[in-house]
């Protein structure tokens, strides 16, 4: 949570400065620097998400140099899942709790003319975010490990993918519909690489042991 | 104002015990040798006796100043396995903090957030008589910068008076401050807080009831703090305590001086436990030079051992005054567990001699805890407080802050494990607290308000 912070802090820096440096009556190079900001936002994070996969196997290698019998208490996986989850959260949490805040007060939503799905999507849409961080986690970390740099393309690419797919908002079909059809496949292939298969995922649902 | 005036000289007092810092764990060389050399051991030893079973007598623990010099063979393995206890620990002993730090912002917060007394400026404390309300940006800062000394010099003045004080042996007159000061919190400040939250709400109660129940809440509190209670129920009336301390602070402490107020005891907070005449650390020498435990109720400690249901030998041995106070029993947890992050006049071990290492065995290793000075609850809270009452009504702030409180208290305390003395646990939060609330507010806001606007997500 605390390195997505930091990478949000800087692309910040960034479209902030290059804001204030720029004619703010100029309304088509504003959008334009709102897009270089969030595709600089989004290389960002995934540069944040390496750093702390390097963090962390330090941190690894520090845990199995002291243990008794070679092997660290928590493995990477574990690991790659936690910095998923708190990456998913944090950013989650920047995305709607302003908007929570706002909810609990009066107002009519879209009265100006905008989409009156507002909060639904934006809700509906962090929680894909959320999930989405998570299985990436796991997939970059997996490429890191294995040192497939296809699989980190992958990540990078989907998630530029997905950020971009929140320009098509308010049509909400051209965002919405995507990033949950990349969540499924995420999730699928997170899901495999964590040594699931279609036969672990029967004998669960049906209860066998 | 003439009340708060008053009572702030008494409580002024805690303010300042609770943001000094003690360095526990740097007392005259041979007994720290000793207690950690013990301790060491100590742990080891319970922890090979559950494997090996081994038979090395605890007597020669008792020895002191002995084992230092027979055990170079064991030194490394001692250490290897004291570095992975720690590392273990380590994250208990984290998650152990975190719990009540965060329990303590979410007070302050939610209180912040719903009473508007809290927010709203009612005259300054005397400690800061300078105004902000000035035409001019630089005399603004110039007052505020005043303030902070002002502030900063009571707090030294304070902690220097009291370090004398425990010098010349005025037991008396410290316990009777300390027992003022947490009265006037536990009674006047909760009637106060309880009167601003009913009105709030716009719930009415009867004087009759709201004296039974702040009554039962003060005597209860006393008790738990200043004498035996159970372990939960301190800690939350030490983390209430916090928070309204802090909430009264955040109340009367203009803005800018806030800011410059928290820089600066963070500042003060590294000098006064990591230099050699700092006031906090030539207090813990002199405590641990008496092998006494020093104040209560100033130190949130995560665990304890209760030694009432135990028939030892040792308890008996346990000097009166030693008796009398949970500080006893924070010793002896103190004593087990080498790393802790002592911000305040905090825990010296009890002496080793007292405690026959047989106590050590029948310990579970769960018990070991930290302990963390309520200076440090009230100043984060203060700092994540004020994130919230001025942030521009942004909730992004706030959590940009308690993040970064969080992971400064991680960092300090793995420094910890690390340099295994007691370290100043305000300096790394505070700063990773401040760079995030102001650039949280002046860089990130706009950015994720345009985001939202235009309903894109990074």
């Amino acid at each position: 949570a605390f390195f997505w912070l930091v990478s949000l802090l800087l692309s910040s820096l960034i479209w902030f400065i290059a804001v204030k440096a720029s004619d703010p009556r100029d309304e088509p190079l504003q959008k334009g620097l709102l897009i270089f900001g969030v595709m600089f936002s989004v290389l960002l994070q995934e540069a944040f998400r390496f750093l702390y996969y390097k963090l962390l196997r330090k941190a690894i290698e520090g845990l199995v140099a002291l243990s008794e019998d070679g092997c660290s208490p928590i493995s990477i996986q574990q690991m790659a899942y936690v910095a998923g989850v708190g990456f998913g959260l944090m950013s989650g949490a920047f995305s709607m709790i302003n908007l929570l805040a706002d909810a609990l007060g009066p107002g009519t939503v879209g009265i100006h003319g905008d989409s009156q799905l507002y909060f639904l999507t934006s809700a509906f849409m962090t929680m894909v975010l959320i999930f989405l961080h998570t299985f990436w986690a796991i997939l970059f970390f997996h490429g890191c490990e294995h040192r497939r740099w296809w699989e980190i393309m992958v990540v990078v690419v989907m998630h530029l993918a997905v950020s971009g797919s929140t320009f098509c908002n308010p049509l909400y079909v051209g965002s919405l519909v995507p990033s949950y059809l990349l969540m499924a496949i995420a999730a699928a292939w997170a899901y495999l690489l964590s040594g699931g298969s279609a036969q672990n995922l029967r004998r669960f649902l049906l209860c066998k042991s | 104002m003439i009340t708060f005036m008053n009572d702030s000289d008494s409580e002024e007092e805690p303010c300042n015990e609770r943001t000094s810092l003690m360095s526990a764990e740097s007392p005259p060389v041979p007994s720290y040798q000793d207690g950690l050399q013990a301790s060491e051991a100590g742990e080891a030893q319970a922890h090979r006796k559950r494997r090996t079973g081994s038979s090395r007598s605890p007597n020669n623990i008792a020895d002191g100043d002995m084992s230092e010099s027979g055990v170079p063979v064991r030194e490394s393995t001692l250490e290897n396995e004291e570095e992975e206890l720690t590392l273990k620990y380590g994250a208990k002993h984290v998650i152990m903090l975190f719990v009540p730090v965060t329990l303590c912002m979410i007070v302050v917060v939610a209180t912040i957030k719903s009473v508007r007394f809290y927010t709203e400026k009612n005259g300054q404390l005397i400690y800061t008589p300078f105004t902000e309300d000035t035409p001019s940006v630089g005399q603004r800062l110039l007052n505020s910068v005043l303030n902070t000394i002002i502030m900063i010099s009571v707090i030294v003045v304070m902690t220097v008076f009291l370090v004398l004080l425990y010098k010349y042996r005025c037991y008396k007159f410290i316990h009777g401050w300390l027992i003022l000061s947490s009265l006037m919190l536990l009674f006047l400040f909760t009637y106060i807080y309880l009167g601003e939250v009913l009105k709030t709400y716009n719930v009415a109660m009867d004087y009759p009831t709201l004296f039974l129940v702040i009554w039962n809440f003060g005597a209860v509190g006393m008790i738990c703090i200043h004498w035996k209670g159970p372990l939960q129920l301190q800690q939350a009336y030490l983390i209430m305590i916090s928070a309204l301390m802090a909430l009264v602070f955040i109340k009367y402490l203009p803005e800018w001086s806030a800011w410059v107020i928290l820089g600066a005891i963070s500042i003060y907070d590294l000098m006064a436990v990591l230099c050699p005449k700092g006031p906090l650390r030539m207090l813990v020498e002199t405590a641990q030079e008496r092998n006494e435990p020093i104040f209560p109720a100033l130190i949130y400690s995560s665990a304890m051992m209760w030694t009432v249901g135990m028939a030892k030998p040792d308890t008996a041995a346990r000097g009166p005054s030693q008796q009398t106070w949970n500080a006893a029993e924070d010793g002896r947890e103190n004593h087990r567990s080498p790393s802790h992050a002592d911000s305040q006049v905090s825990e010296t071990r009890t002496p080793v001699p007292t405690r026959p290492i047989s106590s050590f065995e029948e310990l579970e290793e769960e018990e070991r805890g930290v302990k963390l000075g309520l200076g440090d609850f009230i100043f984060y809270s203060v700092l994540v407080g004020k994130a919230a009452a001025t942030a521009s009504g942004d909730w992004n702030t706030t959590l940009a802050c308690f993040v970064a409180i969080l992971i400064g208290l991680c960092l300090t305390l793995l420094l910890l494990a690390v340099f295994k003395k007691a370290l100043p646990a305000l300096p790394i939060s505070i700063t990773f607290g401040l760079v995030f609330y102001f650039s949280t507010d002046n860089l990130v806001r706009p950015f994720m308000d345009t985001l939202a606007s235009h309903q894109l997500y990074i």
